[in-house]
């Protein structure tokens, strides 16, 4: 298989040598293929969500190599990140992350503004992503008005619009009852037979348990604690 | 293409908050109507000036009696004809008319023939005794048409009346507005004159260059008289106008400066909310150009909206309204004129300045902060 991500000594520290630094992520080194579901697991505070967001490139290690697709991210200027995140990325986070007071549609658009397609072809996109998930009839409604599981799809829609190479999942059950979970996660099953590349950050034994999981990552203060293959 | 879709993800955007954009509007189109209101204003009433003064002689002579103004002996103007260069004088026979009725002021003028610039709506000139011809503000003051007999309190303290042949107008109305026109022996006999004696004298002059040694020539032969250049009337009526102008734009400077500090709280502190969204549009992919170019739609809608409703504002308070709420501290002694309606003049050059003044800081003000946040990392922005 080919390596998709790829860490090496990753450490990420906030308010460096300030009297309230904090060590988020330290010394990660950590190899993850392209078609795998990989699960970051550990408790509040472990630095997974921390890990997540410096493989999703928002944010820079402190010290260490990111690699994605054979470019090291860490290095690499802020338009290319931008470009990066555009393209290889969805990212679907704990609290939604959804504009509020704007419609279902236009949420699910967003990532397509800055890009070079017509309207008619987004509109066109948005419509058929919505249709795959269930939710083409809330498509005029504001996404405050929709119940925390149809946000959580509009969320994942607004993750795949883009056709992303990989699926960046940050608690994604944290908020949804055990049949709204069982609904995201074939969501996530069925884009993994499709070809995605999955990593997700929870502690919900739910999903790290779940038989579509490949590789379980245990995290603890920041360190990688052990790696287990199902 | 990618920047129509920002723009209209712009006004989505606005729309979204509109209540505190109107807010906002409102105020910024109030400070910029006002600002534009004391330019329009100033410079419209410049212009009528100068519209006067295009017709004006070269020089207006005056005589001082204990340094005021005094009526000057009509045979001056025999003597000053002889001055080389001189290329006419004629005494001038005028007046200012406190109409308690009305309480407007009326200038009025005695004439011998026809003033130049000066066109009947109706009717005819005055051409015999007890008659007059009136501005439109007149007019318009007394209630009276062409044909009607209208009353007015000699010095005499008579009640004189006298029948209107005609009304008129002129490129300015200011010029024309509070004028009454009779013969010159009505005149001198309503003001209880004596036939020797003018208000003052006009004189022109064949070269222009050669006006102020002309006027030192007159001051020289006549002691007691006040020669007064065309240029020094031009620089007069600017020197007032651009002092109150000035005095007012001093005034309301403060309400702009109060304007820009709410207007730099409102965008500098983008709120949470504000700040968490361009989290997440950097997250999905949006770049900080894009970023950047949302926040300058969204300000240049804001501003230019202000903008242009403050300008409509101002122009219709000016040129409609008779700008009723600047005028008295602008045109000053004019508020014992009857009402007068400005004609309508804009100077490109200061719209550009107000634009610029106004549009340029709120734009920037929206922008730099945002691009404060949109640098940043979406994980920092989005954790904070």
């Amino acid at each position: 298989m080919d390596s998709l991500i790829w860490t090496e000594q990753v450490t990420k520290r906030y308010n460096p040598r300030k009297p309230d630094e904090i060590l988020a992520v330290d010394d990660v080194s950590l190899h993850i293929e392209k078609g795998e579901v990989v699960v970051l697991k550990g408790p509040s505070g472990s630095g997974k969500t921390t890990l997540l967001s410096l493989i999703g490139c928002m944010g820079r290690p402190t010290s260490g190599r990111i690699v994605i697709e054979g470019k090291d991210v860490a290095k690499l200027p802020e338009r290319f990140l931008t470009l990066i995140r555009r393209r290889t990325f969805g990212i679907i986070f704990q609290q939604f992350n959804l504009i509020r007071n704007v419609s279902v549609l236009e949420n699910v658009l967003l990532p397509l503004y800055p890009v070079e397609i017509s309207f008619a072809e987004m509109r066109l996109r948005g419509g058929k992503i919505l249709e795959d998930l269930g939710i083409q009839n809330r498509m005029h409604m504001k996404v405050n008005k929709l119940s925390g599981g149809e946000q959580q799809r509009v969320a994942i829609a607004r993750a795949l619009i883009n056709g992303p190479e990989i699926i960046i999942a940050d608690e994604p059950t944290a908020h949804l009852d055990r049949k709204l979970s069982t609904d995201l996660l074939r969501i996530l099953e069925d884009l993994n037979t499709a070809g995605k590349t999955i990593v997700i950050a929870t502690h919900d034994p739910f999903v790290y348990d779940h038989h579509f999981v490949k590789r379980t990552v245990e995290m603890r203060d920041g360190r990688l604690l052990n790696i287990q293959q199902t | 293409m990618r920047h129509l879709k920002i723009l209209e993800y712009a006004l989505s955007s606005l729309l979204r908050r509109k209540y505190r954009n109107i807010s906002l509007i409102t105020v910024y189109a109030l400070t910029i109507s006002i600002l534009a209101s004391v330019l329009f204003l100033t410079h419209s009433l410049k212009l009528e000036a100068a519209h006067i003064l295009i017709d004006a002689p070269d020089l207006v002579v005056q005589k001082l009696s204990a340094g005021r103004h005094d009526l000057i002996p009509s045979e001056y103007a025999k003597t000053i004809r002889e001055i080389p260069g001189v290329g006419a004088a004629e005494p001038r026979y005028w007046g200012y008319y406190y109409d308690a009725l009305s309480h407007s002021n009326y200038t009025l003028i005695g004439i011998d023939r026809n003033l130049p610039r000066l066109s009947l709506i109706e009717g005819r000139m005055p051409s015999g005794e007890g008659e007059c011809a009136i501005g439109e503000g007149v007019a318009i003051a007394r209630i009276v048409a062409v044909g009607d007999m209208m009353p007015l309190i000699s010095s005499r303290d008579d009640v004189v009346l006298y029948k209107v042949t005609g009304t008129f107008r002129s490129e300015s109305n200011i010029l024309t507005n509070d004028l009454i026109v009779m013969g010159r022996k009505d005149l001198l006999q309503f003001f209880n004159l004596s036939a020797d004696r003018a208000t003052d004298i006009t004189v022109t002059v064949h070269n222009p260059n050669e006006v102020t040694t002309i006027a030192d020539k007159i001051k020289k032969t006549y002691p007691a008289s006040r020669p007064i250049t065309k240029n020094e009337i031009i620089r007069t009526y600017d020197a007032v106008f651009n002092w109150r102008s000035g005095m007012m734009l001093t005034i309301f400077a403060s309400a702009l400066i109060a304007f820009c500090i709410l207007a730099w709280d409102k965008a500098t502190g983008i709120g949470a909310e504000e700040k968490h969204e361009i989290g997440i549009l950097k997250a999905i992919g949006w770049d900080t150009a894009d970023i950047l170019e949302l926040k300058f739609w969204e300000g240049i809608v804001i501003s230019l909206t202000s903008f242009l409703i403050g300008l409509i504002v101002a122009f219709v308070h000016v040129f409609f309204l008779n700008a009723s709420i600047l005028s008295p501290v602008i045109k000053g002694w004019s508020v014992l004129f009857p009402a007068f309606r400005l004609t309508p003049y804009i100077d490109i050059y200061q719209i550009f300045v107000l634009a610029f003044l106004t549009v340029t800081p709120y734009v920037a003000s929206t922008i730099i902060p945002s691009w404060k946040t949109a640098i940043t990392d979406p994980e920092n922005v989005m954790r904070s």
